[in-house]
């Protein structure tokens, strides 16, 4: 990847993040742990990987992103800002009863957003009928949708799974959020979904494991996807939950809540060190 | 009686399907059920426009929707049971809150499913369908109700559920009849009670009419074949004019025709309402026929029933 390109998709990145804290922080509610863990990968498919025009949001030939772990919106709706499908400023009304940002993703609210979700373990499977609605009307738009690692906890995440292997939906591309971390501990502890590649490998799938932080490993991920025939991609992307803001970092109790007046100065701080790092 | 045509509803939704199959943007979706949901005649004349999605429901109703994303007006075809039942929730967070436009063909309702018992016998299927905004539901009464509502779910913008028997049943509209969404049918006039009747149970209605009139009880019998959005307007009328309904439907009286009825009926004109239908409780196996008569869904039920209603106007009278 050029330098340049990997600049701009830092500097993109901590700006979603700083969307995701503004989000939260103004809702006094909602999910940035993995909002922050997702904001790389999400950063990527709006800025680098996916074929989307903000003037054109219902585009039938466009790429679509469903964000089947969609308590993570707050990243999704940051890029869609950034991306200029609504102003930024917006998500300071995120969680609010006239807002067009919703708690969870809604098609019907927000421009841009392509399938509604929130109930975990739905979205991929609207993401594998989108796969296979473009096989069927011949065309070649691709399918992206992110999951949770404590998503996969979920039996509909496999029955997608198995009919999209079975299907040979090679348009599409399943990220799993792989930050160890959900509501009540860490994975393993609560129901765990290991071993992840194995079972994605047995459900027929493409199996591609990175870290979910280096826009270099995402790029090439994609492109394997993108080189892979005849299956669906996974991508295993090892993440850091509240990755970006210091004292979120690998903590669950940051899953489903909002940070604090002094908290939100503290990681907003952070992020513009990072930012102005990025810039200088 | 004897020349009677009997058919049941699930083969008209099959037929129907394949009417619809020159049209581009359909697609029908199965969940292993084809030969019994009768999607199989569809599935024979275009075979690259039926996905089967294997014995799993809640991803079928998902894929459904993704589909329906993309510009496909699907059906999705289940048992009662599994269609509304097991995957509710995908229907409401998939389907029905981004308002897709995905039509659910749910056959096997209600205890005439017959032999294979309670775990397959949905009676509440009305009732879950009832409580989700934007969800239209259709309960037809005969094949060619059940034909034309197909056809015009396959019109309609956003989700419809659609719920079909397996027992063949008696036809009781003629070739003439034309089927509008959210308009009740009228099928017997009458001034001393209504029959409002949905389903398999609208034949019933109609034979329940008769006998009454003979014994001097001029009963009016409506088809709701709509349960929602319901025909509020022609239940208002014949409160007004009749004073007492007795409600008629193959689904627990708990949230279904009876209750859409009663909530239409009370905060507009209140006067006593007979529910008639499953009395919250689970089936069991046996011939449907029997069946019927052992859970009371029946003519002569009806007829007991009115004579209730009629009791309890009258002592509102006094």
């Amino acid at each position: 990847m050029e330098e340049n390109k990997k600049l701009e998709l830092k500097k993109l990145a901590v700006q979603v993040r700083k969307g995701v804290i503004e989000g939260t922080y103004n809702a006094k509610s909602g999910h940035p742990g993995g909002s922050l863990s997702i904001a790389d990968i999400i950063t990527y498919l709006y800025f680098s990987e996916m074929n989307v025009n903000p003037e054109k949001p219902d585009c039938e030939d466009r790429d679509r992103f469903v964000l089947s772990k969609g308590h993570t919106a707050p990243a999704l709706y940051a890029a869609l800002a950034l991306k200029g499908f609504f102003p930024f400023d917006l998500i300071k009304t995120l969680r609010k009863p006239d807002s067009i940002l919703q708690g969870h993703p809604s098609m019907r609210y927000t421009p841009g957003v392509d399938m509604s979700t929130g109930s975990l373990g739905q979205g991929i499977s609207a993401a594998v009928g989108m796969a296979l609605g473009a096989k069927l009307k011949g065309k070649d738009f691709r399918v992206y949708t992110a999951l949770g690692d404590g998503e996969i906890e979920e039996g509909q995440v496999w029955e997608a799974a198995m009919f999209a292997g079975n299907k040979k939906l090679d348009n599409l591309v399943a990220i799993v959020d792989y930050n160890k971390l959900q509501i009540d501990g860490s994975i393993d502890e609560v129901n765990s979904p290991y071993p992840i590649k194995e079972k994605f490998e047995a459900f027929g799938w493409n199996v591609i494991e990175i870290c979910g932080h280096c826009f270099c490993e995402i790029e090439e991920a994609f492109e394997k996807a993108k080189a892979c025939k005849g299956k669906p991609t996974c991508i295993v992307a090892e993440t850091v939950k509240g990755k970006g803001v210091s004292f979120m970092e690998d903590q669950c109790d940051w899953h489903g809540t909002a940070p604090k007046a002094e908290q939100y100065e503290q990681a907003m701080a952070e992020l513009d060190a990072a930012l102005a790092e990025l810039e200088a | 009686m004897a020349d009677v045509i009997k058919c049941a509803t699930r083969d008209a939704y099959g037929n129907a399907l394949k009417e619809l199959g020159s049209r581009d943007d359909i697609l029908v979706l199965d969940a292993d059920l084809a030969k019994a949901t009768k999607t199989i005649a569809f599935k024979k004349e275009y075979p690259d426009k039926f996905i089967d999605c294997g014995i799993a429901e809640g991803n079928m109703m998902g894929i459904a929707a993704g589909l329906a994303t993309t510009g496909y007006t699907v059906f999705a075809s289940s048992f009662a049971m599994f269609a509304a039942g097991r995957a509710f929730e995908q229907v409401r967070n998939s389907i029905a809150y981004p308002k897709l436009n995905v039509k659910i063909g749910a056959t096997h309702a209600g205890i005439s499913v017959g032999e294979d018992g309670a775990s397959h016998q949905c009676c509440e299927d009305i009732a879950l369908m009832r409580s989700i905004p934007n969800m239209v539901i259709i309960n037809p009464a005969d094949d060619v109700e059940a034909r034309q509502a197909v056809l015009a779910a396959a019109e309609h913008d956003g989700p419809v559920y659609m719920r079909f028997g397996r027992l063949a049943v008696p036809r009781v509209n003629g070739e003439d009849y034309k089927f509008e969404i959210g308009k009740g049918v009228t099928l017997r006039e009458g001034k001393d009670v209504t029959i409002v009747a949905s389903g398999l149970m609208v034949a019933e209605a109609i034979e329940a009419a008769d006998r009454l009139g003979a014994e001097g009880i001029d009963a009016r019998v409506i088809n709701i074949h709509t349960i929602k959005p319901i025909d509020k307007d022609i239940l208002v009328k014949a409160a007004k004019e009749t004073g007492a309904i007795v409600t008629a439907e193959e689904h627990s009286i708990i949230g279904g025709l009876g209750g859409a009825v009663c909530e239409a009926i009370s905060e507009e004109y209140p006067v006593p309402v007979i529910r008639l239908g499953v009395n919250d409780t689970f089936g069991k196996s046996g011939p449907a026929l029997e069946l019927l008569k052992i859970y009371g869904l029946d003519a002569d039920n009806i007829v007991a029933k009115v004579k209730i209603a009629l009791e309890a106007k009258n002592k509102i009278g006094k």
